[in-house]
């Protein structure tokens, strides 16, 4: 059974159809690149994955269970996490308080006055977890909005780490970063899908950082799938050629 | 941390001797209650303007239900001092609690004209009900009772009374300080930084704000029921959103972002009342906006704020 399923799914605003009949289906254990130039349709599909609006038409399902009508929170309980395109931390909090706000809300104890010793430490021992698994763990006193661009994605992304996503999804991981930052976004998404066994989906500008860690790509022209395959078949194909690396070229 | 443990020991210590250095540097104890009583109330408004980032301007409403709570039951039910503090509280708190759900929605500017208008409610309400409230001539016919401990009764003149409010304040400094280290306060300060990320992370947001609003009715309560027996009288004008407005300035003016903010401000608020009021009587408020307006365009932190950045370049 596929982790994440897309049966015909389009999203019309208007007059104006943003996806159309779009249908895709990742394994577990996958880290799957969605691509495609300037308004195929991806930021929209991200949307419609974690909830934010409702599909026209279509069905979308998680792990066998259909979610295509559930909050954005219903789905988050249910490992349903995504970053955001744009940061969105809490900018006047350090780094380890912005990740414990996520654990705190994982553990379901967002609402506790007073914790017991044992919970305190639990939360404490999360935090240093994943600040250590994204390499974050020197900068955890810091406050976020000090950070550069780069860092900060980081914390976003340790951010949706601690709510124990079972499908992570990275709305254009890279966007806006220099070249080392790029390659440190890089190997952490790799980390992730390697050493912590997360299965990605994530949409991408960047063409090396696409081809260089997905292990299969569906690539958006104009809301619909034009191809999907591992990066050497989508490199092949004459119709992505002319539609989109052909242009980018 | 070592540094932090001993401000905080020497501003027990200080508050604890009022009684001894106040009066050597011209001032009074009844003035420290006082201040106690207004610093009391502007940190538990201070739970919602600085901690939550929801800007309430009915804070007056809690205060003034506290203080007729307190001398209600002091002029029908009882003559134990502890007890109207503890009914003053509860009123305060059930009342904000009550109106919660009304208040929660709302955001920004709606937030704040929410909260202003069901504050002036309770006004009107006291004002009008003459029989039980004494209407606008406020609540009188009674005083604090002194406390009896065992066979030992204890008098609440100006200095044991200072020392009554100082408990309280010590209680309820001690739950809120606890409360926003816990994963609650927490929730909160999220609210305040990114409303839409909390949501987000499954916090749901009005229930938080709800919990803010009923809690910082809870310590105005108490702070009211303590106003009360320290005035032996209530006022509708402790009701009334001008009051209100004085909250928010004794927390602004000492520093919304930190905790001990609110007591910085009424230190500055009550101490120029109390002395500028003697020497022009019409003009202490004056002098109030005017601090009031370069603290909020300069010193965005407040007294407070400007404070800990000195001793930080230091």
């Amino acid at each position: 059974m596929s982790l994440l399923e897309l049966k015909n799914v389009s999203r019309v605003f208007g007059k104006l159809t943003a996806l159309e009949d779009v249908s895709l289906e990742m394994e577990e254990g996958e880290l799957y690149a969605v691509i495609g130039p300037n308004g195929a349709g991806k930021t929209t599909l991200f949307n419609l994955i974690s909830g934010f609006f409702p599909a026209t038409s279509g069905e979308i399902r998680f792990d066998g269970v259909e979610v295509t009508r559930l909050s954005p929170e219903r789905r988050v309980a249910a490992g349903l996490v995504r970053t955001f395109q744009i940061t969105e931390i809490f900018p006047e909090l350090s780094v380890f308080e912005n990740i414990r706000i996520g654990v705190e809300a994982q553990l379901g104890c967002s609402a506790q006055p007073w914790p017991s010793r044992g919970l305190a430490r639990r939360i404490d021992r999360r935090v240093e977890e994943l600040l250590a698994i994204t390499a974050l763990s020197s900068q955890g006193g810091r406050r976020a909005s000090v950070l550069t661009h780069g860092d900060q994605r980081v914390v976003e992304v340790t951010m949706a780490l601690s709510l124990k996503p079972r499908l992570l999804l990275l709305d254009e991981p890279t966007a806006g970063m220099g070249r080392a930052e790029t390659q440190h976004m890089v190997n952490l998404i790799r980390s992730l899908h390697q050493e912590q066994k997360l299965s990605i989906l994530f949409i991408e500008h960047d063409m090396d950082v696409v081809f260089g860690i997905a292990d299969r790509i569906s690539v958006l022209n104009a809301g619909r799938v034009l191809a999907t395959g591992t990066p050497k078949e989508i490199a092949a194909n004459p119709r992505v050629q002319t539609a989109y690396l052909g242009e980018a070229a | 941390m070592t540094g932090r443990l001993a401000r905080s020991l020497i501003l027990w210590v200080l508050l604890l001797l009022v009684p001894f250095w106040l009066p050597m540097v011209g001032g009074y104890t009844a003035l420290a209650s006082r201040i106690l009583v207004y610093a009391l109330c502007a940190m538990g408004l201070n739970l919602l303007l600085g901690f939550t980032g929801m800007m309430s301007f009915g804070q007056a409403a809690y205060f003034g239900l506290g203080g007729y709570g307190a001398g209600l039951v002091l002029v029908h039910l009882s003559g134990s001092s502890w007890l109207a503090v503890l009914a003053g509280t509860v009123l305060g708190g059930a009342a904000a609690f009550l109106l919660g759900p009304v208040v929660m929605r709302r955001r920004g500017i709606y937030f704040a004209m929410i909260t202003v208008a069901v504050g002036q409610i309770f006004f009107f309400v006291a004002e009008r009900w003459d029989s039980l409230t004494g209407g606008e001539d406020g609540l009188t016919g009674f005083s604090r009772q002194p406390l009896h401990f065992g066979g030992y009764v204890l008098p609440l003149s100006d200095v044991p009374f200072y020392y009554f409010v100082l408990f309280f304040f010590a209680l309820a400094a001690g739950v809120m300080a606890l409360v926003l280290r816990s994963p609650l306060g927490h929730s909160f300060v999220a609210i305040r930084e990114n409303r839409r990320r909390a949501a987000f992370l499954g916090i749901h947001v009005e229930r938080y704000v709800w919990a803010a609003f009923a809690f910082a009715g809870l310590i105005g309560g108490l702070a009211g029921a303590l106003n009360a027996l320290q005035n032996n009288f209530v006022s509708p004008e402790n009701l009334y959103w001008v009051e209100s407005g004085n909250f928010v300035i004794i927390a602004v003016l000492g520093g919304m972002r930190s905790f001990w903010g609110p007591l910085i401000g009424s230190i500055i608020f009550i101490g120029i009342q109390d002395y500028v009021s003697s020497l022009f009587p019409n003009n202490w408020e004056s002098l109030i906006g005017v601090l009031f307006i370069i603290v909020v365009l300069f010193f965005p932190n407040g007294i407070l704020g400007i404070i800990r950045r000195r001793a930080g370049l230091a």
